[in-house]
């Protein structure tokens, strides 16, 4: 008896020391996640690199991020990343040691201290109407302080850098007048402003630059009309388009307004279709974009132009640097060939080079799109030049004696859409010789963990684990594991650049800018859209490589021809590319594949005709056993409408397409648009796997869960509420939510939250739905759930009927059954503002759910779904307790241990997508937005696997020595026998 | 080692007190006035005799192995009360021992009472004693069972395992692309 309860007191403890804690330790970062730090693709560079030693650059980026990177190695130094809203429009340098921005459409002046990047002052202007946006900083010779010139919103300012206040201001806001260029000759106190007044009139302003007083104020007509902006000649000539495009129109403009015409074909002649004036900052020479190439045209005399140089590749050059007495450079790139071909000119000399280099660069970057030049001073006096080039696919690369320092693949700050793929399966045949080497490094490994959990080992030791832990050569391998913890992550960035990730260490796979989502001829201006999964072969095909498809479309309208791409998961190469001659307005995954598995997609047109794909007669023959029961809706956001539709007949325009089908509207609800205004709506994950469809609550009772693919979560508010937060009473804002049966229309459930407002975001899995709104009354966020339980199915509870099948819990459900269904539901106050949320997946549905939050200080936060039952009360009864429901409370509880980000932050957070694993307690965890972070979580921690420093030489340690002691005492036994015999 | 130079001093022995029948032949003649037939006779009555209280002992016996569940049966009563109603370690332990202990014991039934055979004594009786008992003891595992959950006698037992019903139609869609 005492053996039992000892074994059992044993084994009781074993089984609590391997629960491990939902918490990370602090060696345990970065064995499971990793973290990376992007930065966007880069806007305005500004070099500071006067002081020796620290040579860095700043940098500000389409995805409103300030950053400061080393040039050496390309790391960040520091780095802000500015609302959505609050984009960044100009930055110079100031005082030698602030950083300057402008931004949220010229009305936030902010310094930043370079060396840490503190915010030293902010200043905000007043501004009355949008315009463009200039900065720039104006050094008094005999003053300490510099001067900043701001326009923005129709107001010119003048800023003191040291602590940023305005120290003038002058409205420049007439009727119609659209200010072009504001400008400072170098050494003068006068500050122009130049702009149009209408489509013909010429206007310029001329103030002092320390007073602000308005010296001179002069207008001229010119019946030629002007188009497109206005760009620098030289110093006291500015150039602009005439209306018709045809005529470049110099204008003299400092002490009398002056126009010239040169017509453009005279110049250049085979000029056609010239787009525009490409802004410069040189002097004597401007650049002209027409379709095909870049003309640099030269100013000699007053009014005579000439042509220097026709580039016919893509090309960028830079502004102009002035790098010593009176002398600027600029830099031009351009692509020679599989090259790109750097040359740094002075601005008055375009025969003659500073600097020629050419590099060889990867294709799958595409073409070089911006430059940025600095100097440095070479051991032998002489100048050096380096450059950072902006690509085509947003990487940023520093080129410097020919070489390419480092690169930065910062398009994956900009990322669309996600989704995953598996690796391949390991080959069968692994060399004798890899297995010893790898048995040693196993053993080898073990010990040094066993001497870490024996408090055996050396400081040395310690450091030797922790680099095994966080290098193992497992997680990044390129095969797929027994655990499924390894595999591709399939991204598409703004930059219409796929890139394939390691779930092991977050490398870069392959990388491929999608010949479709490049402007062409044909496709002006392709905008990517999504990802879906094409082919993932798991039973049938193994032999074959999973593909995915990319859906994009050529323009921007809702009615631009699609294009779709095929590329292969393993290898990263385009299969095959369908310009399609339809629109695309909606790609709907079926749950249906052929025979190699590749999965029918529904694409539906802007006319709502739905066109099948793949094209074959194969997913035809399956579509076709489908067809009745597929349907499909469209939410109109503008309209408040809500439309279902079926599939109807083949397409009558062409005979030959039977891959088309007209669709015909089945019903249709409308909010009321004086009333409500949908701002967020909400689906089932496709590939949402649910284990049972009972849950059973306490004394074994039963309750079915209503799981439906076909639901839809909208919510609408009052008008007035879809504002920013604060500026409605709650009398005047309401928050409805709905629960619609896409299938039927039917509204299962509607619900008003009073005195409520958006933002709402919302997750819907197996039979519940989340939403996160904001409370008016309460001044608080709060968060509510739905529960939908199916009441149809509730006397299914005679054990004898289950035991013998007769039930129809299993048979299909149709939605036309109109089952009866009831609804739960609670809400609670939760701290945090919410920029996105999720909910943990995995791979058979048994494990618990967590919600995923996307906080908005950029963490990802996970709560149990056990929070959000609406079945909690204040006293739970024995039986409720014993079934695990938490007593209510007002609020949602926030435990710091179970940020999933620990803490670390996803700058700039946009989404948060889990992955299951073939571990079924395990889900991998991507968040996204300028930052990049995996993790692996286990909801109900990992309760089918040992953890990972689970030690496995200790246990055969254990075994062995259990062993030889049974043995020894074999031995002895037997000699004692022995003896007594003899006795 | 004393024992041992013991031994090894003495090399052979011969036992003359060895009166075993096994080893003595039908082969050599009786000696003189000894009569065998009788000293037979003689034996065959105290036989009876004794064979009699052996079966008496053997009855005697057969009821004691029969009535030996009881016991347990009150001890396992008493340790199932000890260890609860909830479900752990030491509960399932014991409920497990007391599952199986009796099935163990109706499996080797015929072997417990296998040396009280006899053609005089009754151990049918016993052996259904002994049956009933252990039955007894089984039941009162299942009911344990029963009383920790473990048996699947609710609906929910046999629902949770059900995958979820599909659905007849599908349908997807949502806002446009952008």
């Amino acid at each position: 008896m005492a053996m039992v309860l000892r074994l059992s007191l044993f084994l009781t403890v074993l089984l609590l020391s391997l629960n491990p804690s939902s918490a990370l330790y602090d060696d345990q970062v970065g064995l499971m996640d990793w973290h990376q730090q992007y930065i966007g693709k880069a806007k305005h560079v500004v070099f500071h690199t006067q002081k020796a030693g620290r040579k860095r650059v700043v940098v500000s980026t389409e995805e409103n991020v300030i950053a400061s990177l080393d040039l050496r190695r390309g790391d960040i130094f520091w780095r802000h990343a500015l609302g959505a809203t609050d984009t960044v429009d100009e930055m110079d340098i100031a005082l030698g040691k602030y950083v300057i921005t402008l931004s949220s459409g010229g009305t936030i002046l902010r310094a930043w201290n370079l060396p840490d990047g503190q915010m030293v002052w902010e200043s905000l202007l007043q501004g009355s109407k949008p315009s463009k946006k200039f900065l720039s900083v104006m050094n008094f010779k005999m003053d300490k302080d510099n001067i900043i010139f701001v326009f923005g919103g129709g107001c010119l300012h003048a800023v003191s850098s040291i602590d940023g206040e305005v120290l003038w201001r002058k409205e420049l806001t007439t009727e119609s007048l659209q200010i072009q260029q504001v400008f400072q000759p170098v050494d003068s106190d006068i500050i122009y402003a130049v702009g149009f007044v209408g489509s013909s009139q010429f206007q310029t302003y001329q103030f002092n630059a320390k007073t602000g007083e308005l010296l001179k104020q002069s207008v001229a007509a010119f019946h030629g009309g002007f188009s497109g902006e206005i760009s620098f000649a030289s110093d006291d000539i500015l150039v602009a388009l005439d209306a018709t495009g045809s005529h470049l129109v110099l204008i003299l403009y400092q002490d009398e307004i002056s126009f010239h015409q040169t017509y453009i074909s005279d110049l250049v002649p085979d000029s056609s279709g010239v787009e525009r004036i490409l802004p410069t900052k040189l002097t004597g020479i401007f650049a002209l974009k027409t379709d095909s190439s870049v003309v640099f045209l030269r100013l000699i005399g007053e009014y005579k132009l000439e042509v220097v140089e026709k580039i016919n590749s893509a090309a960028a050059f830079s502004d102009a640097l002035s790098f010593s007495e009176g002398q600027k450079a600029f830099g031009l790139v351009q692509h020679v060939g599989s090259r790109i071909q750097l040359v740094v000119k002075l601005d008055n000399d375009w025969n003659s080079n500073l600097l020629e280099e050419s590099v060889e660069i990867d294709p799958q970057k595409g073409l070089v799109q911006k430059i940025f030049i600095n100097n440095y001073m070479r051991t032998d006096k002489s100048y050096g030049f380096r450059a950072l080039i902006v690509m085509e696919d947003h990487s940023l690369m520093l080129l410097q004696q020919g070489v390419i320092v480092w690169t930065r693949e910062d398009g994956l700050a900009s990322i669309i859409d996600v989704t995953t793929a598996e690796l391949p399966v390991e080959k069968e045949g692994v060399s004798v010789s890899k297995v010893e080497h790898n048995l040693f490094e196993w053993l080898k490994g073990h010990i040094l963990k066993l001497k870490g959990t024996l408090m055996l080992a050396s400081p040395d030791d310690i450091a030797a684990i922790q680099a095994m832990r966080l290098k193992s050569s497992e997680k990044s391998k390129m095969t797929r594991d027994h655990n499924g913890f390894r595999k591709l992550l399939i991204v598409l960035s703004g930059a219409g650049k796929l890139f394939a990730l390691h779930t092991g260490d977050g490398r870069v796979v392959w990388s491929l800018l999608l010949p479709s989502l490049r402007r062409s001829g044909s496709c002006q201006f392709p905008t990517g859209s999504n990802i879906y999964q094409w082919q993932v072969p798991h039973h049938h095909a193994l032999d074959e490589n999973p593909s995915i498809l990319v859906v994009s479309r050529c323009g921007l309208g809702s009615d631009a021809l699609g294009v779709l791409s095929f590329v292969d998961s393993y290898t990263g190469k385009e299969l095959s590319s369908l310009s399609l001659a339809h629109s695309i307005a909606q790609v709907i995954p079926l749950p249906l594949t052929d025979s190699t598995e590749q999965r029918l997609h529904l694409l539906i047109d802007a006319s709502g005709r739905a066109h099948l794909y793949p094209k074959t007669s194969e997913a035809f023959k399956i579509f076709q056993s489908e067809f009745p029961n597929i349907y499909w809706y469209s939410i109109d956001a503008e309209k408040e409408i809500i439309r279902g539709h079926a599939l109807h007949s083949n397409c009558g325009l062409e005979e030959t397409d039977e891959y088309c089908f007209n669709t015909r509207e089945l019903w249709s609800i409308v909010f009321p648009s004086e009333s409500e205004k949908i701002i967020s709506t909400a689906t089932r994950k496709l590939n949402e796997v649910v284990h049972t469809q009972a849950k059973v609550i306490a004394d074994q009772d039963v309750t079915f869960k209503y799981i439906s693919r076909n639901l839809l979560f909208v919510a609408t508010v009052a008008p007035k509420g879809d504002c920013p937060i604060g500026s409605v009473t709650p009398e005047e804002s309401w928050l409805v939510v709905y629960l619609i049966d896409t299938v039927t229309g039917r509204i299962l459930h509607r619900m008003t939250h009073l005195g409520s407002q958006g933002p709402v975001h919302a997750v819907i899995s197996e039979n519940w739905v989340v939403y996160h709104y904001f409370n008016l009354r309460a001044h608080k966020y709060e968060m509510s759930v739905i529960e939908i339980y199916d009441q149809s199915r509730a006397d299914n509870k005679d054990v004898w009927k289950l035991l013998l099948g007769k039930h129809n819990l299993t048979t299909p459900v149709s939605s036309y059954s109109r089952p009866e269904v009831v609804m739960k539901s609670q809400s609670y106050f939760f701290t945090h503002s919410v920029k996105t949320m999720s909910v943990t997946s995995t791979a058979k549905g048994i494990t618990s759910k967590q919600l995923l939050i996307g906080t908005i200080g950029d963490q990802v936060l996970a709560l149990d779904k056990r929070y959000l039952d609406p079945r909690r009360s204040i006293n739970p009864t024995q039986a409720e307790k014993e079934e695990g429901i938490i007593p209510l409370t007002d609020s949602l509880p926030i435990i710091p241990q179970s940020y999933v980000t620990h803490s670390l932050q996803v700058e700039g957070l946009r989404g948060i997508l889990t992955v299951p694993t073939k571990l079924e307690s395990t889900t991998l965890v991507f968040a996204y937005g300028v930052d990049l972070f995996l993790t692996r979580i286990a909801p109900s921690r990992t309760y089918d696997s040992l953890t990972e420093d689970f030690s496995y030489a200790l246990l055969l340690i254990t075994i062995v020595a259990l062993i030889a002691a049974i043995f020894v005492t074999w031995v002895l036994s037997e000699k004692k026998e022995l003896r007594e015999k003899w006795r | 080692m004393e024992k041992g130079k013991g031994v090894l001093v003495r090399r052979w022995a011969i036992d003359f007190t060895d009166n075993s029948t096994t080893t003595s032949s039908r082969d050599i003649p009786d000696p003189l006035g000894y009569s065998r037939a009788s000293q037979d006779q003689d034996d065959s009555a105290v036989s009876k005799q004794k064979k009699d209280a052996e079966s008496n002992w053997k009855a005697q016996k057969a009821w004691e192995v029969a009535q030996a569940p009881f016991k347990n049966l009150l001890m396992m009563g008493f340790m199932m009360w000890m260890a609860g109603n909830t479900v752990h370690l030491f509960s399932i332990g014991i409920t497990f021992s007391a599952l199986w202990q009796p099935i163990n014991a109706l499996q080797g039934v015929g072997k417990v009472f296998e040396p009280y055979k006899d053609s005089k004594v009754d151990i049918l009786t016993p052996k259904l004693l002994f049956i009933a008992l252990n039955l007894a003891s089984l039941a009162l595992g299942i009911w344990k069972l029963n009383t920790l959950g473990l048996l699947p006698t609710h609906a929910s037992d046999w629902v949770s395992s059900l995958p979820p019903a599909q659905d007849v139609e599908y349908s997807g869609g949502g806002l446009p692309l952008r």
